[in-house]
C-alpha cells in the first residue's frame, strides 16, 4: 500500500487483514469525530473512510446523511480518489476511483439528501424537533433495510455531513442537536448481531455487539464562542473513539503542505479485540487523487 | 484504596442514615472515569454474588452505555450469567430516553423499537424524574422484595441526565434515591467539564466519596517543561492519578491518592510511584529541626516515666490498653481509684492516672473509637 494513505488508515484503526474480507473496513461500533476550522476542512477525511468503506476488500455499507453537499458533489469525488492495497507481498490491487451511483444501485451506499429539506422554522416549538426525529427515523429506516436484506452481520458506517447544520435544523437548540446525536450515537451499539437488547429472554443475555454500526461526524469546531462549545463540543469528544482534528500549520501557509491533522484514537476494549490509545500528528497535502500524509519533516 | 472505596460501599448504610454514596469525577483530558465505574460495578456485583455485602441486588440506570455493553461486561469478568435477572435490573434510559423510537415504530415509521425484557426495563421519558426515581425503586424492590433487605443503585452518567432536567431535580433525585431505606448505597459518573463548577460542588455535596481522575500530564508536563503534549495526551488516555476524598459521619474528611492504568484485562490501581514521591520528599523545604523521632528517639520515648507514674514506686506501672481493663477494673485500678483516698495518706491528695495505649503516634489526630458504632 503507498505509504501516503497507509499513515491515515492506522491513526483511524483500519487494519489491512487478507484473511478476513470485513476487517479491513472502519473499526465498527466505532464513533468518530472529525473537527476542523475555517481555514482547513476535514472534509478529505469523510472522502477518504467513504472510499475506504466501499472499496474491497471491504465490504461495508454506507449512509451518507449530507445536509452540505448534493450526491454529485461527492460523486465527482470519488470517481477521482484512487486507493492501493496489497493483498499479498505480490498481489497488488489498485483501485481506480469508486462509482457512487452504482454502489447506490448495489445497494451498499444510501445517500440521504437533507439540503432541501425544509425544516419547520423558528417559533412553532415542538415541531421543530419533530424534523430532527424524521431524519433520525429516516437514518434508522436505512439502517433496518440493510440488515433485513444483507444479514445482520454487515458493517454499516453512518456518516454525518456536517453537525453544525444539524443544529440549524435543531433551530440553533445545542440540546435538541445532543438529542438527535444520542440517538445516533445509540445505533452504533445495535444493528450488529441483530437487536442486541431484543434478544435478552429468559434472563440470558446477548452477547457483546461484536459489529455495530459505526458513526462519523465532520463537525466545525471554530463556530462557538467558548461557553458553549465547553457543554457540546466536550460531550461529542467524550462520546468520540477517534478524534480527529484539521488544523491549518502553525507557521502559516506553504506550499506542499495544506494542514496538519491531528488523531486521537481512544482505542478500543472489548472482548475480541484490545488496542492502546494512540496519538497521531502528521501534515497532509491534498491532491486530486487523494490525500498525502506524512510526519512533519520527512517531505523534501 | 480502591478496595477500601469498594467496601465502604459493600458495607452499606446503618439503619437511618443517608447511604453512602459515591460521585466517579473525570475530564475530557483523562476520561478514565467509565472505566472506574466499571471496575466498582464489578466488585460490587462479585460482593452480591458471594453475599458479602449488605444489598442483596443492583440497579443499574444505564444512561450512556447500552445494557448489553454492561451484560457483556459483567459476564466477562465471571459474573454468572444464568439468573442475572435475579439480582441484577437495567434501567436502559440509553435506547430511548426521549421515546422517539416507540413513537416512531407506533406510526410505522420503524420497524424496531427496544422493548423492555428480562433483566431490562426501557425508560422512555428520561425528563420525567418523578416517574424515573419510582421506577428505580420498583425495580430495587423487584429484585430484593418489599422487607427488610438492600439494594444498591448505580447512575453510569449524571451528565447526561443533567442534560435534560434542572440541576435542581437531578439533585432531588439523588437524595431521595440516597434517602431510601432500602438503598443501601449508590454510585453515579459525572463529566466535570461539562458543568458549571457550582453545578459539580452541588453533586460533591450529595456524595459521601468523590473520587476524582486526573491527569498525570499536566503535573508532569508542567515540570518537565514539555510544549508539545501529544504523548503525554496519549498517556493520559490509559493511565492518572486517582484522587478519593472520603467523608466521614461527623465531617471528617480522608484523602487517598493512587496511580491507575487501564489494560485489556480490566483497570490496575497502584500506589504512587516511589519516584514521585521522592521528589515530592524533596520538595519539602529543608529546615533545621527534626519533623519526625527516629527509632531511638521512639524507643527512649517509651521509657521515659512520667510524673504521675512514679510518686508510688512499688506498685507497678499500669499502661491502659483495651481488652484487659476489664480485668484490671475487677482487681485493680478502677476499684482503687473509685475509693475515697484514704488511711495513711489520707492528709495529702493522690492522682490517679492511667497511661493510655501506645498504639497511636502523640501527634496522630485519628479517633480509635471512629468506626465504633454505639
Amino acid at each position: 500500500m503507498d505509504r501516503s494513505s497507509q499513515l491515515l488508515d492506522e491513526a483511524l484503526g483500519i487494519v489491512d487483514d487478507t484473511s478476513s474480507m470485513v476487517s479491513s473496513s472502519f473499526p465498527s461500533s466505532s464513533v468518530v469525530l472529525i473537527e476542523d476550522c475555517v481555514e482547513t476542512s476535514g472534509a478529505f477525511v469523510i472522502h477518504h473512510i467513504l472510499k475506504r468503506s466501499l472499496s474491497p476488500p471491504s465490504s461495508a455499507a454506507v449512509v451518507l446523511v449530507s445536509l452540505s453537499h448534493p450526491f454529485s458533489h461527492y460523486d465527482r469525488i470519488l470517481r477521482k480518489l484512487v486507493h492501493t492495497f496489497a493483498l499479498s507481498l505480490s498481489f497488488v490491487l489498485f483501485s481506480q476511483g469508486c462509482n457512487l451511483a452504482a454502489h447506490r444501485d448495489n445497494r451498499r451506499f444510501f445517500f440521504c439528501d437533507m439540503l432541501m429539506v425544509d425544516f419547520p422554522r423558528q417559533g412553532q416549538g415542538n415541531v421543530s424537533k419533530g424534523g430532527l426525529i424524521e431524519l433520525y427515523a429516516k437514518i434508522q429506516k436505512v439502517v433496518e433495510d440493510i440488515s433485513s436484506s444483507f444479514g445482520s452481520g454487515k458493517c454499516i458506517t453512518i456518516i454525518l455531513d456536517d453537525f453544525s447544520l444539524i443544529e440549524v435544523a435543531a433551530n440553533g437548540s445545542l440540546n435538541h442537536s445532543l438529542d438527535f446525536l444520542r440517538y445516533c450515537y445509540a445505533l452504533t451499539s445495535e444493528f450488529g448481531l441483530g437487536l442486541l437488547v431484543h434478544t435478552s429472554c429468559g434472563g440470558v443475555y446477548p452477547l457483546p455487539s461484536i459489529q455495530g454500526c459505526s458513526l462519523v461526524i465532520l463537525h466545525h469546531e471554530d463556530i462557538y464562542s467558548a461557553e458553549e462549545s465547553a457543554a457540546l463540543i466536550l460531550q461529542m469528544e467524550y462520546l468520540a473513539d477517534v478524534v480527529i482534528k484539521a488544523e491549518p500549520l502553525a507557521t502559516g501557509l506553504a506550499a506542499d503542505v495544506h494542514g496538519q491533522l491531528t488523531v486521537l484514537n481512544k482505542g478500543i476494549h472489548d472482548q475480541l479485540r484490545s488496542s492502546k490509545s494512540k496519538v497521531h500528528n502528521f501534515h497532509f497535502k491534498l491532491r486530486e487523487n487523494g490525500v498525502e500524509c506524512f510526519y512533519p519533516g520527512t517531505q523534501a | 484504596m480502591a478496595e477500601s472505596l469498594c467496601r465502604v460501599l459493600r458495607d452499606g448504610a446503618l439503619e437511618g442514615e443517608l447511604a453512602p454514596a459515591l460521585t466517579i469525577k473525570d475530564s475530557i483530558l483523562s476520561p478514565l472515569g467509565p472505566h472506574i465505574f466499571d471496575h466498582v460495578l464489578c466488585q460490587l456485583s462479585s460482593f452480591i454474588l458471594a453475599g458479602k455485602s449488605q444489598s442483596r441486588g443492583l440497579v443499574l440506570v444505564a444512561f450512556s452505555r447500552s445494557p448489553s455493553y454492561y451484560a457483556a461486561l459483567l459476564k466477562s469478568r465471571g459474573s454468572d450469567t444464568t439468573d442475572f435477572d435475579k439480582w441484577f435490573w437495567i434501567l436502559d434510559c440509553y435506547s430511548d430516553p426521549l421515546g422517539w423510537r416507540h413513537r416512531l415504530k407506533e406510526s410505522g415509521a420503524i420497524r424496531s423499537c427496544p422493548d423492555s425484557s428480562s433483566g431490562v426495563t426501557v425508560c422512555r421519558d428520561v425528563r420525567n424524574l418523578d416517574k424515573l426515581l419510582v421506577e428505580i425503586l420498583e425495580l430495587g424492590k423487584g429484585l430484593v422484595g418489599q422487607g427488610k433487605d438492600q439494594f444498591c443503585i448505580a447512575i453510569d452518567s449524571v451528565t447526561e441526565m443533567l442534560r435534560d432536567v434542572p440541576l435542581s431535580s437531578a439533585a432531588g433525585l439523588l437524595s431521595s434515591v440516597r434517602s431510601h431505606e432500602q438503598v443501601s448505597c449508590t454510585l453515579w459518573t459525572m463529566l466535570a467539564d461539562v458543568h458549571s463548577t457550582s453545578t459539580v460542588a452541588a453533586v460533591e455535596y450529595l456524595s459521601s466519596i468523590v473520587a476524582s481522575v486526573e491527569g498525570v500530564t499536566q503535573q508532569k508536563g508542567a515540570q518537565l517543561g514539555i510544549s508539545d503534549g501529544l504523548p503525554l495526551l496519549q498517556q493520559n488516555a490509559s493511565q492518572g492519578r486517582f484522587r478519593v476524598r472520603f467523608k466521614r459521619r461527623n465531617g471528617r474528611v480522608r484523602l487517598m491518592l493512587e496511580d491507575i492504568h487501564v489494560e485489556k484485562s480490566g483497570i490496575t490501581f497502584l500506589p504512587v510511584s516511589s519516584e514521585e514521591e521522592s521528589m515530592a520528599q524533596t520538595l519539602i523545604p529543608k529546615v533545621q529541626f527534626n519533623l519526625q523521632l527516629s527509632e531511638k528517639e521512639q524507643m527512649d520515648r517509651l521509657k521515659v516515666v512520667l510524673p504521675f507514674e512514679h510518686q508510688e514506686k512499688e506498685k507497678a506501672r499500669r499502661i491502659y490498653d483495651g481488652r484487659r481493663s476489664l480485668m484490671d477494673g475487677q482487681n485493680g485500678m478502677t476499684v482503687e481509684a473509685e475509693k475515697p483516698p484514704v488511711s495513711e495518706n489520707s492528709g495529702s491528695g493522690e492522682i490517679v492516672y492511667i497511661r493510655d495505649s501506645d498504639d497511636e503516634r502523640p501527634d496522630s489526630d485519628e479517633d480509635p473509637d471512629d468506626d465504633l458504632d454505639i
